[in-house]
């Protein structure tokens, strides 16, 4: 972000192309010319399988489309006939048949209009809002099946512009934009015929402008796009700062943040401004410039078709027609530089969305998947290697047998590997070298569901979702009844305090949990994943916000729980790896000890110093 | 602006009028020598509207871009100063989408749709009234076209303005489903619950999809009714006209303006039904973002401004309630902490401890009895003031996207290099030092990410770096292993020396680096002592300290 001590993003971010860990963003990044065109052409393909389904949908409507303003171009026309062919019979005294069928002419092509126009709305309307459900479910299903790797560099924040902005700009598109863009095109060409059909001379001083309407688009189209990238950019800072301040707006009140905020928000908001004012005006010239053009064209079509009526060249009628035409067409020029603006954001967000679409997960599903038998739990590593980055490894070569049934305790200092094997098992990430087997199976050869099924994991950050404290437990199994679900919070000692809750079980558990207490949230995470009932648990610090009861409480439930059951449990709190059948101590990803705790004490290792500190730490 | 538009609006009808001049002298009454005079007005008459229109949106382009800017700005100043107890209310999604698509829809309402809104009306109005002047009986068959086409507007926007807030609060909904499922995506990973978790999201698209057709409906029955009430008109004036013309009551040239003119009125017609659905947007949107800026917040600066506190903290009988409906959670505390004394609080999970600790720097305000610092009521204080004495580390590490640096000298932004490795020391955090780009490396959720206990430590040093006068650690020790504890502890001790301390801690180790200890139960401190006095008397300290020899080895 924009502060005293670091420089401005983009400015940093051409010189280091990952700049101090950060994911690039697409938003504010100058790409290669390469990167664009396939950006391009994945946006177009996009586009395409989007409204393939419905070809015949769209043919459809472009006919209505085309009927509509066959039906709208008709009027002038129909006008110039009723003046030239319908007034002078009735002038000669011969009544006003020939009046009267020009008029019905025009009654036809009114309610024409009226109907064709109706159905196109109503149908392109519903259309549009078939593909967009269609759309919002493809990504966000792909961005659920996306590993966590790509999660964590590609962050929630992009997920959700990902899934809001963009796919609300292709509503506006789909909305707005087709229908405008082709009466725009039909309207032109329509008129351009037309015009010469009614009046060759006239007709070529009337195309006269459009040289110079095509220099202007261009022009405009030039200079709104520089403009809207500046406003994208501009967008995309004011986002990310207002989204951390209000995420962590504990820590901006308490560490009076508030003040340093406000400059740096009023810095990126004077270039959202900025980038504003610029399309602003530069609408402000090209709304006006069109308009000039077509006065202008108007005033000599008059002039000079007034020249050529006195002499009897045109009829009065012709020229009428003449005067609407231009009329009609100028008119939705002038919306063009809207559309326009929808068009270069929707293609924006249309490139991202496909970017993110054509993210394959790096932990796939198997081709084949193998149906597991019953799950037993027996877990085993194979010459396991991982590394984050390349060239750290983390895990140089890990081999571990986990019989069904055994509870096992990771211990080690901070960083020593223990949720990177947490994460392996649960397959979060697949290791770079050797195999993870539960029961005899590569997890590789499992489908998601079948190893969700079988293993589940919980961890420090516990996440709660909106709903009531019910809801979440029963996250875990949704089909659970409310009978389970109190069971679940009875075992891990969580009944007494949701009872006590103003709604119970029903108490809404607000923003991201906000309205329990730290520890409280870890007890409904427990229960959740007690519910669960996985053949293999991996609990990675679930409890560190615990008092020591509360622990306790759980520890107890554990041994229950886990009586018939596979756990991996990681845990700075001594008392709960005493529970285990064994332990390991880590260092740097490999095995130091390994054994029964009581085992482990007696031989004065690692974990006989760390039992010892652990002992002196309590009274 | 709008003088400007108004003359913009009679320049434009004027030119119809100048046709009617062209067509009935120099054509019909063949006065070849006016057509030219007559065509040059015409052509400075053009030329002078498209000047008013360009210098009218070149005067609106400052005035609204700076109008939404400054709401950005208010709205953002207005969201920072409204305390925890809103925050927790509301999903930043939610926020944000005030932030950003309300008012860009207010700035394209000001920007484009209000003026068009009122120079359409104007030039209702104003062609109407030449109508009636170019030929009265034609201009009652517009005038009566009016009726239907206000009538059927009004009845539009009371329907339209209900499904539109209902399309933009399902917006919302799903919204927040999109957050949730971006943030707990780890946890939907770790259960399998994907389908679950999609289906919840079908449901709502499908809501918002049903609602957004049902729009749909209503604005294309609409809109093609607005368009086909000019065309009919046009279908009678045509018929009338043309018999008015041959019973010569009105010129050729006047039918032909009166059609051009009348013509005219198609497209600001037409274009009523989307501007008034833009208006009908913006009102909506403005309504959201008046639900911030009236809401006003209730924790408000004190007068004083409070320098170099010595950090003497006293709670008086305080009492506190989340809201008036809930129960209390705390009641009548009472607690004197003199300069430089640490008190340790104790209690089980959810017994108030992170409540009590977040009153001190007024996240939230005591809803009975009263704080004091240094002899001050604390909502006397400036805020500015209060939260410079006070820092606290959080059971829930925030670290902002930016550097490990500027994490670090939050609290105090011109600490020095020396002062910020000494912070990193105490916290056992000089990993950060290591990392990839140092200090400079960019963390929190747009950086690299952290483990728990790496956060924590981070937080635990931002604390320590602002050298308050009073410092509140609630549970920062709790994701560190026993030996980084250790010498966490060792370090703070020398800290929390000369400065007034909160420890909230569960373990003795913790707890020892207090000079006191108050135990948390029921919502109010039943004993406070040290610890072996507490231990020796009290059961239920000994309890949560498990310090009950028969539990230990259970
Ligand atoms: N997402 C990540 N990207 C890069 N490195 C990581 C990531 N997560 C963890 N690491 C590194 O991998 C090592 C092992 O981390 P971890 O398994 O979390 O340790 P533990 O759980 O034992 O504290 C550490 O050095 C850590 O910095
Ligand atoms: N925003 C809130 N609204 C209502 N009740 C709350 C809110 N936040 C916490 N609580 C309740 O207040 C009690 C104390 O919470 P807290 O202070 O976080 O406990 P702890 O001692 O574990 O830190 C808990 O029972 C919790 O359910
Ligand atoms: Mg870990
Ligand atoms: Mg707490």
């Amino acid at each position: 972000m924009t502060t005293t001590q670091t420089p401005p993003e983009q400015d940093d971010q051409d010189k280091q192309p990952s700049w101090r860990g950060v994911y690039e963003d697409e938003g504010t990044k100058e790409l290669s010319k390469a990167t664009t065109v396939r950006l391009k052409e994945d946006s177009r393909k996009l586009l395409g399988e989007l409204l393939r389904p419905y070809k015949k949908l769209i043919w459809i409507l472009v006919a209505i489309v085309v009927i509509e303003n066959a039906a709208r171009l008709a009027v002038p026309y129909l006008v110039h006939l009723g003046i030239d062919n319908g007034i002078p019979p009735i002038l000669a005294g011969d009544g006003p048949r020939a009046l009267i069928t020009v008029v019905s002419a025009v009654l036809f092509s009114a309610l024409l209009q009226a109907f064709t126009r109706q159905i196109f709305l109503m149908r392109s309307g519903r259309l549009g809002q078939t593909i967009l459900l269609g759309l919002r479910r493809r990504v966000f299903d792909h961005f659920q099946r996306l590993s966590p790797a790509f999660h964590d560099k590609y962050t929630s924040g992009r997920v959700i512009s990902r899934l809001t902005s963009d796919v609300s700009v292709i509503d506006e598109l789909l909305a707005n934009g087709f229908d405008g863009l082709v009466t725009a095109v039909l309207t032109l060409f329509g008129t351009m015929i037309l015009l010469l059909v009614l009046d060759l001379k006239l007709g070529l001083i009337a195309l006269l402008s459009f040289p110079i309407l095509l220099l202007l688009t261009a022009w405009f189209r030039k200079r709104s796009a520089v403009v809207y990238r500046r406003t994208r950019e501009a967008v995309v800072l004011v986002i990310v700062h207002f989204v951390e301040s209000m995420t962590g707006i504990r820590a901006v009140q308490a560490f009076r943040r508030e003040p340093r905020n406000e400059e740096i928000f009023a810095g990126v908001n004077e270039q959202y401004r900025e980038a504003n004012y610029e399309s602003f005006r530069l609408n402000a010239v090209f709304m006006p410039s069109i308009k000039g053009v077509g006065n202008v064209t108007i005033v000599a079509i008059l002039a000079y078709g007034g020249y050529q009526a006195y002499h009897g060249h045109v009829t009065v009628g012709v020229l009428t027609a003449f005067l609407l035409y231009l009329r009609q067409f100028f008119e939705p020029l002038q919306d063009i530089s809207q559309f326009y603006n929808t068009f270069l954001s929707a293609s924006a967000a249309l490139e991202k969305l496909s970017g993110v679409l054509n993210e394959e997960p790096d932990v796939a599903e198997p081709v084949k998947p193998v149906k597991p038998g019953a799950a037993r739990g027996h877990l085993e590593l194979r010459g396991v290697q991982f590394q984050y980055v390349d060239g750290v490894p983390v895990l140089p070569g890990l081999d571990l047998d986990v019989p069904a049934g055994q509870t096992l305790a990771l211990v080690g200092t901070t960083g020593a590997g223990k949720t990177t094997i947490a994460k392996l098992v649960s397959r979060f990430y697949d290791p770079t070298g050797g195999h993870v087997l539960l029961d005899g199976q590569d997890l590789r050869d499992l489908t998601e569901d079948d190893l969700r099924e079988r293993v589940v994991m919980v961890t420090q950050e516990n996440f709660l979702f909106t709903g009531s404290v019910a809801d979440n437990i029963r996250f875990g199994k949704p089909e659970a009844t409310m009978n389970e679900v109190v069971e679940a919070a009875k075992v891990i000692g969580a009944h007494d305090f949701i009872s006590a809750l103003p709604q119970g079980y029903e108490t809404q558990v607000e923003k991201r949990g906000s309205r329990l207490s730290a520890g409280q949230r870890q007890l409904v995470a427990f229960a959740r994943a007690f519910l669960a009932n996985p053949a293999v648990l991996i609990l990675d610090e679930a409890t560190s916000s615990l008092d020591i009861p509360s622990e306790r409480l759980i520890q107890r439930a554990l041994r229950t729980i886990l009586a018939d059951r596979t756990a991996i449990v990681i845990a700075h709190r001594l008392s709960t790896v005493e529970t285990a059948d064994r332990v390991l101590v880590l260092e740097h990803g490999r095995i130091l000890e390994d054994g029964p705790p009581d085992l482990l004490i007696t031989t004065g290792g690692n974990y006989a110093g760390l039992h010892q500190a652990w002992e002196d730490s309590l009274a | 602006m709008f003088s400007t538009a108004m003359l913009g609006v009679g320049v434009s009808l004027s030119v119809p009028l100048v046709t009617r001049s062209i067509i009935d002298g120099p054509v019909t009454r063949r006065e070849l020598d006016l057509l030219v005079p007559l065509a040059l007005l015409a052509l400075g008459l053009s030329i002078a509207e498209v000047l008013l229109v360009w210098i009218r949106r070149m005067a609106q382009s400052r005035t609204v871009s700076d109008l939404e800017a400054s709401l950005r700005q208010d709205l953002y100043v207005r969201l920072q100063s409204l305390p925890m107890e809103f925050h927790t209310r509301w999903q930043s999604g939610q926020l944000l989408s005030r932030v950003t698509t309300d008012l860009s829809t207010i700035r394209r309402f000001m920007g484009f749709g209000l003026l068009f809104l009122v120079m359409n009306i104007l030039q209702l109005a104003v062609v109407t009234i030449l109508l009636l002047q170019l030929y009265w009986p034609l201009g009652i068959v517009v005038l009566a076209a009016a009726v239907p086409i206000v009538t059927l507007s009004m009845r539009f926007e009371k329907k339209y303005l209900l499904i539109s807030r209902e399309v933009q609060d399902q917006q919302g909904d799903l919204a927040t489903r999109i957050e949730e499922s971006a943030l707990g995506f780890r946890v939907v990973k770790a259960f399998g619950r994907r389908q679950h978790v999609q289906r919840q999201f079908d449901d709502e698209a499908i809501n918002l999809y049903n609602t957004e057709i049902t729009k749909v409906r209503l604005a294309s029955r609409f809109w093609s009714f607005l368009g086909v009430i000019p065309n009919l008109t046009l279908v009678i004036v045509l018929l009338l006209g043309a018999l008015a013309v041959g019973r010569q009551s009105i010129t050729l040239g006047t039918l032909v303006a009166f059609i051009t003119l009348m013509l005219s009125l198609v497209w600001p017609v037409t274009s009523l039904g989307g501007i008034l659905a833009m208006a009908q947007e913006a009102m909506t949107a403005a309504d959201r973002i008046s639900e911030i800026l009236d809401t006003h917040s209730v924790i408000q600066s004190g007068p004083i401004a409070l320098e170099h506190s010595r950090g003497h903290l006293r709670f008086e009988h305080v009492g506190f309630q989340f809201s008036d409906d809930s129960s209390e959670i705390l009641h009548d505390i009472n607690l004197d902490l003199t300069p430089g004394t640490t008190l340790a609080l104790v209690g089980a999970t959810g017994s108030g401890k992170t409540t009590l600790t977040s009153l001190v720097p007024r996240l939230y305000d005591v809803t009975s009895g009263r704080i004091t610092i240094d002899g001050h009521d604390i909502r006397d204080l400036t805020l500015y003031s209060l939260r410079t004495a006070v820092a606290s580390a959080f059971d829930d590490p925030t670290l902002f996207s930016m550097s490990v640096r500027e994490n670090l000298t939050l609290g105090r932004p011109d600490a020095t290099e020396a002062e910020v490795q000494e912070a990193l020391q105490v916290a056992q955090a000089e990993f950060a030092n290591d990392l990839p780009w140092g200090l400079e490396t960019r963390v929190g959720e747009q950086g690299m990410s952290l483990s728990g206990g790496q956060r924590q430590r981070l937080a635990l040093a931002r604390a320590v770096l602002a050298r308050p006068a009073v410092l509140v650690l609630d549970d920062t020790l709790s994701a560190l292993d026993v030996h980084t504890e250790a010498l966490v502890e060792e370090a703070l001790r020398r800290v929390l020396a000369d400065t007034t301390g909160i420890v909230v801690a569960h373990r003795a180790s913790t707890v020892m680096l207090a000079d006191q200890v108050a135990l948390l139960q029921g919502g109010t401190i039943t004993h406070v002592g040290t610890h072996q006095e507490l231990l020796a008397t009290v059961p239920a300290y000994r309890h949560l300290l498990a310090a009950d020899e028969e539990e230990v080895h259970a």
